[in-house]
């Protein structure tokens, strides 16, 4: 029944999105950190999105195939007085944009809820289909 | 008699599983619409129901031989799994990342075939109470 593979798209889609909507909230939590775990300042992480085939038919899903982390220069701000500058007297700053950021966030809510939106109609086709000849 | 009852329902099942096939094609679409490189598709319903009703959809359909455990099964050649030829959509808008998904579109016609699939369910019941109502008088 090809209703029911639907709910397998739609279910990696959801989960691709929200792995989306977590990196954005990882991004901007951390906007200003200056220093790590590994003592580097944060950089921004990406997902990166590609199509997979599921069984039995032409349809696909979405999953994330790797985090990327953006190699765009860091932010350097002076502050001399600041412990984590350089001897010239500059702090690397996270190369967070917080502006694309929140677009990415209203991209994902939204492409969220059109698939949450398409699980609730197969459903409903499904449960007419079952109460056939009632 | 039986073959009766099964040529009556035929068209409509047929359309049935073309629908569901095309809802799940569709879903495909909206689920990939930040996926870059992705193509939407889409069956042509006139043609697929054509070619079904003609009993022809298994001419179209090519085999797939699988050699390896790793590969796909592909379109099941007796066209029950899949009937119709999905086609990929032309584009309106093209965008930069090479996907051509229009949500607008999209949306649209997941509205419309979801609303075709339940008139096509409609039709089956009343045929199937038709039926019912000659049987039991």
């Amino acid at each position: 029944m090809s209703l029911f593979n639907i709910f397998n798209v739609s279910g990696g889609a959801l989960t691709a999105q929200s792995q989306r909507l977590n990196t954005v909230a990882s991004n901007l939590a951390n906007a200003d950190s200056v220093s790590g775990p590994d003592g580097k300042p944060y950089r921004a992480k990406q997902v990166v999105f590609i199509s997979m085939p599921v069984a039995g038919g032409e349809a696909s899903s979405v999953r994330v195939s790797e985090v990327i982390e953006d190699q765009s220069p860091l932010k350097k701000v002076h502050d001399p007085k600041h412990p984590m500058a350089d001897p010239q007297g500059y702090v690397s700053l996270p190369n967070v944009n917080v502006v694309d950021e929140m677009v990415n966030m209203i991209s994902a809510s939204r492409s969220y809820q059109n698939n949450v939106e398409v699980m609730n109609t197969a459903k409903t086709l499904l449960l007419k289909t079952l109460q056939l000849g009632s | 008699m039986a073959s009766q009852i099964d040529s009556l329902l035929k068209f409509h099942t047929d359309a049935l599983n073309l629908r569901a096939q095309r809802q799940q094609l569709l879903a495909s679409n909206i689920a990939n619409a930040d996926t870059p490189g992705y193509k939407a598709r889409d069956i042509d319903f006139h043609q697929a129901l054509q070619a079904m009703l003609a009993g022809s959809a298994t001419a179209t359909a090519t085999a797939v031989v699988q050699t390896r455990s790793a590969h796909l099964p592909g379109a099941q050649v007796n066209g029950t799994n899949m009937p119709g030829k999905a086609l990929y959509r032309s584009e309106v808008q093209p965008s930069l990342d090479g996907n051509t998904v229009d949500m607008d579109v999209e949306r649209a016609q997941f509205a419309q075939n979801a609303i075709h699939y339940e008139a096509n369910l409609m039709m089956i019941n009343s045929q199937l109470k038709a039926l019912l109502s000659a049987i039991q008088g």
